[in-house]
């Protein structure tokens, strides 16, 4: 009989668009309209539907999927921040959200005060925290700090601060929204060994992110969501192989565009589709053009963006000197291009446009077309992999 | 109200720190420090005074310390409920992003806001009884009775939390609806003094001084000088009255308050 801590049964969620009033002014002249025309409908739409799951005790449960795809409406549902429309969700024990570090903090008050600020509002009492205080001081490694107030503190020591409170909670259920990308890369790996030994502790986990390496790390059963609903739920490493394949080409295409991407393969030296690379291997990259009207001198230019969408490559057909394509209508090209992939291990997105130089029009935007994923055999960090050597460590 | 009592006593330690937290910001950020506490109720007092000299003139009569008394007695508890109000209006929409974010009982923001006027009011309190403990050592003659009408005080002072409590629900959950309640808020308190009694009592008016004690703060500011300055009960009638605004208003907004809760968060 498993030990279910968290579950989630036919949870919907329905939000409002469009006519919201934020004020008096607005609203009382839209109620007087309203009084001598009737009712005026609202454009609802669902941003959860039928999303069902569970979470066993000590587990950790990964969520991912795209932005819009409605991570963050189910992590507010799970904090108890938003209530569902309809449908259920059962937790057992104490449930803490890591979804901002520092929250609450006071830019005026001191480091110590922040810390006992922000542990009272993730739920923890004064007397707890005093208890823990030390501990708290320790892992953040401020302790120089404790009384300057923390406006004068670096992001990285304020990221800090906030997330070794948060990392002391010591909840039943811990929900972690993209927190890990916090302070620099020595205090990351720290708050991933605290993340490993909170779960070590039998603290059931639940991690929101479109960080796959971090989810693929740290996950054993991952949940992908898709504009509201569960599109797959199993294994962490089957549900960021489903939602990497996904990608987003063949979407259907504008009908008022002139030219559109209609198809995008990622292949490996072998020829195969792949999304998983080797760094330094040789990646191909076929991108097919069609054209429903003519055009003339067409580019392809192709970029790569990192996890947090910031780009790390870009080129174009016609600035690496190959001639630029005439369509005439239903027509259609590929262009095939090799990369290098000298990057470090992580998850990329690969963007493509179509792109006429002299007049200066883009026919069309796909990014991410796909997303790939790159591992490394030796432990590099950061965006390029430039294959470093030890080559020895002489004394003199 | 009861689930909401029970809400907070379990979240005590969290109201206590955002209190502390609003009281040592303010404190920290002025250099002029606790003068704070003191300035709104000596700017009201010293608009009273004038307001007095005002009077005096034309009626005749000059002016002496008794007169001065009352205004200060009423003025301080009519900053700590102004204030009250204008902070507790924004206290949900100026921590919007903890209300978006972090789940618990959000009525901890207009409390806490309540809470921390409170101890500018406490201090404010301190001077005054330190003035009139001082004018009655200089002059023993002085026309303060000190008599067991006294023990009204702390009655009618809880009766003055107890409305701000409720009106400071019932406006903080308007404000993050409503983004212009607070301009709204802004207005009725500025011009709501010349329809309290403090610069003058509402038995000046004869007759008439009986609507103004339509306003539910002032047959509690009246009472404060009755019970003070003049050594009598507050009237048992307006007193009773101020007393079921306040029960109804700590009954009727909590249960708003919590019914419009889980809606703070989807409204931006």
């Amino acid at each position: 009989m498993p030990d279910i801590v968290l579950e989630a049964r036919g949870l919907h969620k329905k939000f409002r668009k469009g006519e919201l009033y934020t004020s008096l002014r607005d609203l009382l002249p839209a109620l007087a309209r309203r009084a001598v025309k009737g009712g005026l409908g609202k454009s609802e739409f669902w941003a959860l539907r039928d999303v069902n799951f569970q979470v066993e005790r000590g587990e950790a449960f990964g969520i991912i999927g795209h932005n819009g795809a409605g991570k963050s409406t189910l992590l507010k549902h799970l904090c108890g921040i938003l209530v569902p429309t309809s449908g259920e969700l059962v937790v057992k024990g104490r449930l803490s959200a890591l979804i901002e570090v520092g929250a609450g903090f006071h830019p005026d008050l001191t480091g110590r005060d922040n810390i006992y600020l922000n542990g009272t509002i993730l739920g923890m009492t004064r007397a707890e925290i005093r208890s823990k205080f030390d501990a708290i001081v320790e892992f953040s490694e401020l302790a120089d700090f404790l009384d300057t107030p923390v406006k004068r503190y670096s992001s990285g020591m304020y990221a800090r601060l906030g997330f070794a409170v948060a990392a002391h909670v010591e909840p039943d259920v811990l929900v972690v929204d993209e927190v890990l990308s916090v302070g620099d890369f020595v205090f990351q790996k720290k708050s991933v060994e605290k993340m490993r030994q909170v779960m070590k502790g039998g603290t059931t986990v639940v991690f929101v992110s479109h960080n796959l390496r971090a989810v693929a790390d740290l996950c054993h059963r991952g949940m992908l969501l898709d504009h509201g609903t569960v599109s797959a739920i199993g294994p962490a490493t089957e549900v960021i192989k489903t939602y990497m394949e996904r990608g987003t080409a063949g979407a259907a295409a504008d009908p008022d565009k002139d030219v559109y991407v209609s198809r995008v393969t990622l292949r490996d030296d072998a020829g195969a589709e792949a999304v998983q690379f080797d760094a330094g291997q040789r990646m191909v990259a076929e991108v097919e053009v069609t054209a429903r009207r003519a055009a003339e001198r067409l580019a392809v230019v192709i970029e790569c963006r990192d996890e947090e969408m910031y780009e790390v490559f870009n080129t174009s057909t016609q600035r690496l000197g190959a001639a630029t394509v005439d369509l005439a209508a239903g027509e259609k090209f590929t262009a095939r291009l090799a990369l290098r992939l000298h990057l470090a291990p992580g998850t990329y997105h690969f963007g493509v446009y179509v792109y006429r130089y002299d007049i200066q029009k883009n026919y069309d935007t796909l990014t991410p077309a796909r997303t790939f994923y790159v591992r490394s055999l030796i432990d590099v960090r950061g965006v390029a992999h430039l294959e470093p050597e030890v080559l020895g460590q002489d004394r003199s | 109200m009861l689930t909401m009592f029970r809400l907070l006593s379990r979240h005590r330690d969290l109201l206590y720190m955002l209190s502390r937290r609003d009281v040592t910001v303010k404190y920290k950020q002025s250099i002029m420090g606790l003068l704070w506490a003191i300035l709104m109720p000596l700017l009201i007092t010293s608009a009273g005074v004038v307001v007095k000299i005002a009077m005096a003139q034309m009626s005749g009569k000059g002016v002496v310390f008794r007169d001065v008394l009352p205004v200060a007695i009423k003025a301080a508890p009519w900053a700590f409920f102004v204030a009250s109000l204008r902070f507790s209006t924004q206290s949900l929409s100026n921590n919007y992003n903890l209300v978006t974010k972090i789940a618990f009982p959000r009525a901890v923001f207009p409390l806490s806001s309540v809470a921390s006027q409170l101890f500018d009011f406490a201090i404010a309190a301190s001077v005054i009884v330190a003035l009139i403990v001082l004018s009655v050592v200089l002059s023993p003659a002085a026309p303060i009775p000190l008599t067991l009408q006294l023990l009204w005080v702390p009655v009618l002072l809880a009766l003055l939390i107890a409305q701000s409590v409720g009106l400071a629900l019932l406006l903080s959950a308007a404000n993050l609806f409503f983004r212009d309640v607070k301009y709204l808020v802004e207005v009725v308190l500025t011009f709501a003094i010349f329809f309290t009694p403090v610069f003058y009592s509402a038995a000046q008016f004869g007759d008439r001084g009986k609507l103004l004690l339509l306003n539910p703060v002032a047959p509690l500011l009246e009472g404060l000088d009755m019970a003070i300055v003049q050594g009598r009960a507050p009237d048992a009638f307006w007193t009773g009255y101020a007393a079921i605004w306040a029960v109804v208003l700590l009954l009727v907004t909590p249960a708003i308050f919590l019914r419009l809760e889980p809606r703070f968060a989807e409204s931006v």
